[in-house]
């Protein structure tokens, strides 16, 4: 009995871990063969991409600022005063490769991830599923394969409109606000910093979307008991969708090159 | 048309179905009623393919539908229709887009002519201009009807209808009714209903099975069932608390 017990958790996980990655195979499956769901798909380029914008303006605004005043405050504290206008590549590198794209998979996650489980958990309890299914539409093609594409397609947008966004305010903080020699400032970015560094970014961001869209369908269909269910599965959604997002952003950061130019 | 033989199906520690066999001939009525909660909706979504049982078989015009490949399964939907006890309409869409996307996916047509056979399903169960209305600005009664004309719109071969009059008032429970009789005589439709309203069951059914234990324990024509001698059949029919049913 105690034996059982103690072996639950690992079940659950192996259970868990089993279920994610059969919704992934049949999602890449269906993502390659007809028929396409393409209205379906542009409806949710729109829910996860368009209405994301203001959260990610926000955050990435903000976060450029603040991570623009402590750059400043390093940068003069422990290189000297008048050595700020040399900090722009360490706010790009920072900005581009780390901070945006976890930021941008959190906000969606959150945002849209959530009502991703939201959504499909009351089809689910109200057996709009098995209507689908009495149909003749398969759930997997019909309603994980658009938002899964869109995440993928949208997240990597969403960071690079987040990355530009940053940067000007980064910029905006220490030329503006700051007085930074605005020259210098511009120089030493651009001299430093790489391409890879915002593609970098921009690839993880692509992996965060499925892990989003995955995550955020599988609780959905996985939903029961009414509407407390549903509320289970979209905090589950953001807690392991966080989770995951958080994890796999060190692996993938240690595992790909810091530079391409051999800098 | 369609042959079960000795269903099982259990979720978890729960078996809900237990050696079900049951055959429904074409063009008949089929009435299956049990008590709440005796996994009459679970058999419907077994014979649809929407649940794999655990054991037994299904034959569908002697086709095995069981081990059915998903691709396979959904083209085999087109034979049927089913109509879901809380209508389950697509909150996101309009009744139109409803009502058409069965139609879309199972039959090659303009949109013209999809937006046709949309109008005229929806005047074969009493509704007009509802086309562009969203299910939250529906009435009960009116989203049972749009799932019926959703169900219908493609002409399946098998109706499934999971207690189509539950939470409706009688007379629209009534009007549901004389439109199930309506399709099977216009269309030579096989349905299946799902009940536990005996009015509704008396009406529709050309036989009534009914489901306890886990088992069909009786099937017979309505008459029948009103003859029968099982102590269980005799509580369930007649509504009574007390008698061999002791589990409510």
């Amino acid at each position: 009995m105690n034996r059982q017990k103690t072996f639950l958790p690992i079940e659950t996980f192996i259970i868990n871990l089993g279920e994610v990655a059969l919704i992934f195979i049949r999602t890449l499956r269906a993502s390659f063969s007809r028929p396409w769901e393409g209205r379906y798909f542009l409806q949710q380029l729109e829910e996860v991409g368009v209405r994301s914008l203001p959260v990610v303006s926000l955050t990435a605004a903000f976060s450029g600022l603040v991570f623009a005043l402590q750059m400043y405050v390093g940068f003069n504290r422990y290189i000297g005063p008048g050595t700020e206008a040399y900090s722009g590549p360490a706010l790009g590198l920072g900005l581009c490769k780390e901070i945006i794209p976890i930021l941008v998979g959190l906000m969606v996650a959150g945002r849209a991830g959530s009502a991703m489980a939201a959504e499909i958990g009351t089809m689910k309890i109200t057996e709009q599923i098995d209507a689908l299914m009495s149909l003749g539409a398969d759930p997997i093609r019909f309603l994980v394969v658009p938002r899964t594409l869109a995440a993928f397609i949208t997240l990597p947008c969403l960071t690079l409109y987040g990355d530009l966004i940053g940067m000007f305010f980064g910029y905006f903080f220490n030329v503006i606000l700051m007085g930074v020699n605005k020259t210098i400032y511009i120089n030493q970015t651009l001299m430093f910093m790489e391409l890879w560094d915002v593609l970098s970014g921009v690839i993880k961001s692509a992996v965060f979307g499925i892990i989003i869209a995955i995550v955020g369908c599988w609780q959905g269909l996985k939903a029961e008991g009414g509407a407390e269910g549903v509320g289970r599965a979209t905090t589950r959604t953001v807690v392991i969708s966080s989770i995951v997002i958080l994890i796999v952003n060190f692996f993938m950061s240690k595992a790909m090159p810091a530079s391409l130019s051999g800098r | 048309m369609i042959k079960i033989i000795d269903l099982h199906k259990s979720f978890g520690e729960k078996q809900v179905l237990s050696g079900v066999n049951l055959e429904v001939k074409k063009g008949e009525t089929m009435v299956i009623i049990g008590q709440s909660g005796s996994g009459k909706s679970v058999l419907l979504k077994l014979i649809i393919g929407i649940l794999k049982p655990d054991r037994g078989k299904i034959y569908v015009d002697g086709t095995e539908t069981t081990g059915l490949k998903e691709e396979e399964r959904l083209r085999l939907n087109r034979k049927f229709g089913m109509v879901f006890q809380g209508a389950a309409l697509f909150d996101s869409m309009t009744v139109a887009e409803n009502v058409a996307f069965g139609l879309e996916r199972h039959l090659r047509l303009s949109s013209k002519e999809i937006r046709e056979i949309v109008r005229a399903s929806l005047e074969m169960v009493g509704l007009r201009g509802v086309e562009k209305l969203m299910p939250h600005q529906l009435s009960g009664g009116m989203k049972k009807r749009v799932g019926l004309a959703r169900a219908i719109a493609y002409r399946p071969e098998i109706m499934l209808y999971d207690e189509p009059s539950t939470g409706i008032d009688p007379i629209r429970a009534d009007a549901i009714n004389e439109m199930i009789n309506k399709f099977k005589q216009e269309m030579g439709m096989t349905s299946i209903v799902i009940t536990h309203d005996m009015a509704s069951a008396y009406k529709v059914a050309d036989r009534i099975a009914m489901l306890y234990g886990g088992r069909i324990i009786e099937v017979g024509t309505p008459e029948e069932i009103r003859q029968s001698l099982n102590p269980i059949v005799q509580q369930f029919i007649r509504g009574e608390a007390h008698g061999p049913i002791d589990n409510w």
